[in-house]
Formats: structure tokens, sequence, C-alpha cells
């Protein structure tokens, strides 16, 4: 393998590490999100504050939502993994 | 861009920096309806002239680039694919990346506001995360200044000769970070604190999005180096074209 691909791989590793590391560390959360706690914060320093706005469409339940972001991936790495797949093709073709 | 496009952004970007100047002000997105409505409209009219040059720097990579707009494509969906990613953090609360850095570098910062916009939009729209009437400010934060942020250092550690790996690295994870500061400023202004002010204000809200956002902004520096790592082996015609590699 390439030096470059070993490079790769040791970064992809690296980098889910870091994102598995605080779920070992942190036993009592359950990682909501932060704007959640943003939201909090504000009700805290701002307790007159009335939201004035509130979402066109919001998602019925957490598992619509989780679908929903799931079709945002989805679209990102699908159309991300075609292109890729093309430019490799055409690699493979210019050295033939 | 030629002469009539530069008068147009110029000209919003004065009507921007007036709007700017009048004192109005009395990590995730900004929630929906969270900032008063004076500060959406003034976030908006801050973007406008981004948006306007993005729009003219995308029209010319489409006239005089035109096969490298398979590699914008690929940063858009780059964009997605992070924006949708939430992540667990060493604060206990997670967030998500914004995926702008690799556009920024690439395109430079005009043309990724346009791609941050429509991630936003579409977070807004179908999944009542962030909101349409912070959607301004929220396109500020991600779209504009992070990718403004991560092409400056970017441009700074190419002058300095450092390593190009590296520089990528720094650049998309200070601009990572840089996003998340200007939303706590941005909530900062528009919830100061009884007790302590704006300043207490912001030392909490960078409390909450910017702590939670370092190592995430990690995981955008080393993703965003690996997709340059692809994209130098098999999109080098494209990457000189760009002008990121040399002819």
């Amino acid at each position: 393998m390439t030096k470059r691909g070993k490079l790769v791989i040791v970064l992809l590793l690296l980098s889910a590490v870091i994102a598995v590391v605080p779920l070992i560390l942190i036993q009592d959360s359950e990682f909501g999100g932060a704007d959640g706690a943003a939201e909090e914060a504000i009700t805290e320093i701002d307790p007159d504050y009335e939201t004035w706005a509130s979402p066109v469409i919001e998602p019925p339940g957490g598992e619509t939502e989780s679908l929903l972001f799931c079709v945002q991936a989805g679209l990102g790495a699908g159309v991300f993994g075609f292109i890729l797949g093309r430019l490799t093709e055409r690699k493979k073709h210019e050295k033939n | 861009m030629t002469v009539k496009q530069r008068k147009i952004v110029l000209a919003s970007s004065i009507i921007a920096l007036s709007f700017g100047i009048v004192p109005t002000v009395s990590a995730m997105h900004i929630m929906e309806g969270f900032l008063p409505p004076s500060h959406c409209i003034l976030w908006g009219i801050l973007c406008i002239p981004f948006l306007i040059a993005g729009f003219f720097s995308i029209n010319r990579t489409r006239k005089e680039h035109r096969k490298t707009l398979l590699i914008f494509a690929m940063a858009g969906a780059y964009a997605f694919v992070l924006s949708a990613l939430k992540i667990p953090s060493v604060t206990g609360s997670s967030s998500h990346m914004t995926g702008t850095g690799l556009g920024a570098i690439l395109f430079g910062p005009a043309a990724v506001s346009i791609l941050g916009l429509i991630v936003l939009i579409f977070q807004a729209v179908l999944l009542a995360h962030g909101g349409l009437t912070t959607l301004g400010a929220n396109t500020f934060s991600m779209a504009i200044a992070g990718p403004l942020l991560t092409y400056g250092v970017y441009k700074l550690c190419q002058k300095m000769k450092m390593n190009r790996l590296v520089s990528i690295f720094l650049a998309a994870f200070l601009g990572d970070l840089f996003t998340y500061c200007v939303t706590s400023v941005q909530l900062a202004f528009s919830h100061p604190s009884e007790v302590g002010g704006m300043a207490a204000s912001l030392a909490k809200f960078l409390g909450i999005f910017a702590v939670t956002q370092i190592p995430l902004a990690v995981i955008e520096g080393i993703l965003t180096v690996i997709v340059i790592i692809g994209l130098e082996s098999y999109a080098k015609s494209e990457l000189k074209e760009l002008g990121y590699l040399s002819r």
C-alpha cells in the first residue's frame, strides 16, 4: 500500500476514535443537541423572552427526525460516492 | 468578475454595511424564533453581498471551468453529509460539523456561501433544525464567516510554505470552530445576561457551542484532508484548473 493510503486509514481510525471516546468517558449523558442546551441557557438568561416563530414543519418525533437526517446524509453520500466512482474509473482508463 | 458584477457586489456591500453601522443592537444552528426580528433581518442583510458574490463566482466557474463543476457538486455533497452527522462530544452533548471547509479551500469562500445556504434551507424547512427566521444568522456563521476564515488560514499557511495537508487540516479545523464562535456571539448579542451583560452571555454560549465543537472540528479537519488526498490522486486535472495544484 502506498504511504498516502496508509495515512488515510490512520486518519479515518483517528476520527472514529475521537467520536467514540466521549461516549465511553461520559456515562451519565444522553448527548442531546447543543442547540437544546442553548435553548435552556437562553431561558435562564432571558426568562421573559418569548420565541416568536416556530418551525414550519416539525417532525412528529425523534424517529422521523432521524429519518430525515439520514435522507440528508444519504443524498450527500450518494452524490459524493457517484462522483468519486467516476473519477477513479476515469483514472483507470487514462492508464490503459 | 466583470465590472458590472463588481459594481453590484460593491453596492450591496455598502447597503449591508450601512445597516451594520446603525446600532440596532439593544451548533448547531440558532433555533427558529430565538433571535429577535431586528437581528434576523440584520444578519440576513449582511449575508446578501456574499451570496451575490457567490452567485457570480459559481456562474463564472460554470462558464470558464466547466469540468470543475463535478468537484463543486462533490464539495456540496460533502457539506450535506457532514452537517447531517450529529456527533457526541466531550461536553456530553452532540453537535454536527459544517462541511464547508472543503469547498472554501477549493472554490473560495464566496461560492461556498451558496452551498451552505442550500444545506441550511434544507435543514430549516424539512428537519426543524435551525430555522427560516434565523436563516440569515446561520448563513452568516456557517456559510460565510467560517469559510472566510478557512480560506484566509489556508492562504496564510500557503504563504508560510507550510505542508499542504497540514494547512488544510488547520484551515478546516479553525473554520469549523469559528462558525460556532460566531453563533455564540450572535446569541450573546440578542440575549445579554442581566448580570454581567453580553460578556457573561458570550462566555456561556461559547461554553455550550465552541467547547462542544472542538473535537468535531478536529474530525472535520481530518476528513477534509482525506478527501483532498483522494482528489489529489483522482482529479489532478480539475485541481490544476482550479489553481489548487500548480499547472
